[in-house]
């Protein structure tokens, strides 16, 4: 499943002038405008402070802004978001398939009434053989693996990713990156990316947001036009090279002129 | 070359690994045992060499004798107590569970009870004991309410820390999955206290037996349908004395049976995930 060219996506969620103070005058995010559009891989980054999980939270809803609004489009429903944390958070009681199954679970649907749906997403992230296994006896990127799954078991409207690969050794972050992406060109999902890595960030996504810090704002928004499928032949290419200098030069322009 | 291919190679640090687990394996028996068998031998030959007498203190023999004779009254007795310390362990552990997850559902009811607990906890049951058993008329029911009173705290206050140290992600992700509060209770906060109530169970079970015990000693009458610390009581006044060794040694040993059980049970609800169940390779 493709996704349209930038610019001819349907819209998903808007935030417009959103802002987050704590305690009254610690300011966590200023004036944060962002549109989201179906099939976009947005990737928010910026040095630690500048309002990236803040940005995260507020979209999921776990807290409110203290000014602007966040619109989904079409109004919310019950299945807007999946999401994945720096950590795997699995319940450790649990197995990898009831692991995936909450989603569907707290809305009250029985294991075997979405078992094609938990089977066909353990599937996509390569884990169709660990249904039975627990958490402890899976590595740190099987976990992530897991994560993943469950973020998308339910095919949400758009999946919010907090930093999931920071803990991971560089071979399996590449390589979860790879897979990440194929799992967006096979489902089409809607995805915004927390990352502090250049790198990744030009690698996976198709629009970069700059962030920068006390207080958090939004500073730039760069594109990457290369185009999807990326794989690892487009990793050690001389364009994805010229592309993370230019996001890299973006980001210092960027830091230089509102340091 | 031949040797390296047909079987497993050791080097110095995999056997004296290897030493060490099979020594762990047996020495975790066999040590226990033997500085057993030498105290016993020793208290033998103290009563021997200095010429006690058997009411002061009785030669091992003369007690393991005393255990066969008097088997079917201390058995009787023992039923009784263990009847008491179950039935409070098992109030005990509905008590403390509802009330840990009544104290986590709603903050008003914590802030207005826990200091209570806590005063009920501190205070000796000893010292309360005496009251209880003028206002109750049933012993039975006197004596399970100071063993409960003792045995309660522990699985109260592991509960309630168990229920409060879910994943604060978990919890984050129950709340943008719409998650009722009974959800959450029931997949979240109660399996992430289980390990800390199963911590909180096994000291309850050594506390409900203490508290059965000294309940006994409070409540004092006679007569059938009296339970061990009776017995030893009862045997101290007539000077008894190998009665009164035999029935402690009855209670060791239940106490030691009731923390053995309730570790099993911890063991085969944590094996498959939890950390302290897990055998490493170190």
């Amino acid at each position: 499943m493709q996704s349209l060219p930038l610019g001819q996506r349907p819209a998903v969620l808007d935030m417009s002038n959103v802002t987050k103070t704590f305690n009254g005058n610690v300011m966590a995010l200023r004036e944060m405008n962002l549109s989201v559009n179906a099939g976009d891989f947005i990737s928010l980054r910026g040095p630690s402070g500048c309002g990236k999980s803040t940005a995260l939270r507020l979209i999921a809803g776990l807290s409110s802004p203290s000014s602007g609004r966040i619109t989904w489009a079409g109004g919310q429903s019950e299945n807007d978001l999946g999401v994945v944390f720096q950590e795997p958070t699995l319940m450790p009681w649990a197995t990898v398939a009831q692991n995936v199954w909450l989603p569907f679970r707290l809305k009250g649907k029985s294991y075997a009434s979405v078992k094609d749906e938990i089977l066909e997403a353990l599937r996509l992230v390569g884990l169709e053989k660990f249904l039975d296994a627990y958490p402890r006896e899976l590595s740190g990127g099987m976990k992530m693996r897991v994560s993943i799954a469950r973020a998308m078991v339910t095919k949400p409207r758009l999946i919010l990713m907090d930093e999931p690969f920071a803990a991971l050794d560089e071979i399996t972050r590449f390589r979860l990156n790879n897979d990440l992406l194929k799992l967006k060109a096979k489902i089409g999902c809607t995805v915004i990316f927390v990352t502090h890595s250049v790198f990744e960030s030009v690698f996976l996504s198709d629009r970069i947001v700059v962030m920068a810090a006390r207080p958090g704002r939004v500073i730039r928004e760069v594109q990457v036009p290369a185009p999807y499928p990326r794989d690892e032949a487009f990793r050690t290419s001389a364009e994805y090279a010229a592309l993370c200098r230019q996001a890299s030069e973006a980001l210092h322009d960027a830091m230089g002129e509102h340091v | 070359m031949s040797i390296a291919e047909n079987q497993p190679l050791y080097d110095a640090e995999d056997l004296k690994r290897l030493r060490a687990a099979r020594f762990d394996r047996f020495g975790k028996w066999l040590l226990p045992v033997a500085v057993m068998i030498v105290m016993i031998w020793f208290w033998d030959r103290l009563v021997v060499w200095n010429n006690i007498p058997h009411f002061i203190l009785p030669r091992p023999g003369l007690v393991l004798q005393t255990l066969i004779n008097d088997w079917p009254m201390l058995f009787d007795a023992l039923m009784v107590t263990l009847q008491i310390t179950l039935m409070a362990l098992a109030v005990a552990v509905i008590g403390g569970v509802g009330l840990a997850v009544l104290f986590t559902q709603s903050r008003l009811v914590e802030m207005s009870f826990y200091p209570y607990a806590v005063i009920l906890q501190v205070t000796p049951v000893v010292s309360i004991a005496p009251l209880i058993f003028i206002y109750v008329d049933s012993r039975t029911a006197g004596l399970l309410i100071c063993a409960w009173l003792v045995a309660f705290f522990p699985v109260l206050a592991n509960t309630t820390l168990g229920l409060n140290s879910a994943d604060h992600n978990l919890r984050d992700l129950f709340r943008i999955y719409g998650a009722s509060r009974w959800q959450t209770l029931r997949y979240l906060r109660l399996p992430s206290a289980l390990p800390y109530f199963l911590g909180g169970l096994r000291i309850a079970g050594g506390l409900a037996l203490i508290g059965a015990v000294v309940a006994e000693y409070v409540a004092g009458t006679g007569g059938i349908g009296s339970g061990l610390a009776f017995r030893i009581l009862e045997a101290g006044y007539r000077l008894n004395i190998p009665r009164m060794f035999a029935a402690l040694i009855l209670i060791a040993v239940t106490g030691v049976i009731i923390f053995a059980g309730l570790s099993f049970l911890s063991h085969m609800l944590l094996r498959k995930w939890h950390e302290s169940a897990v055998k490493r390779e170190t």
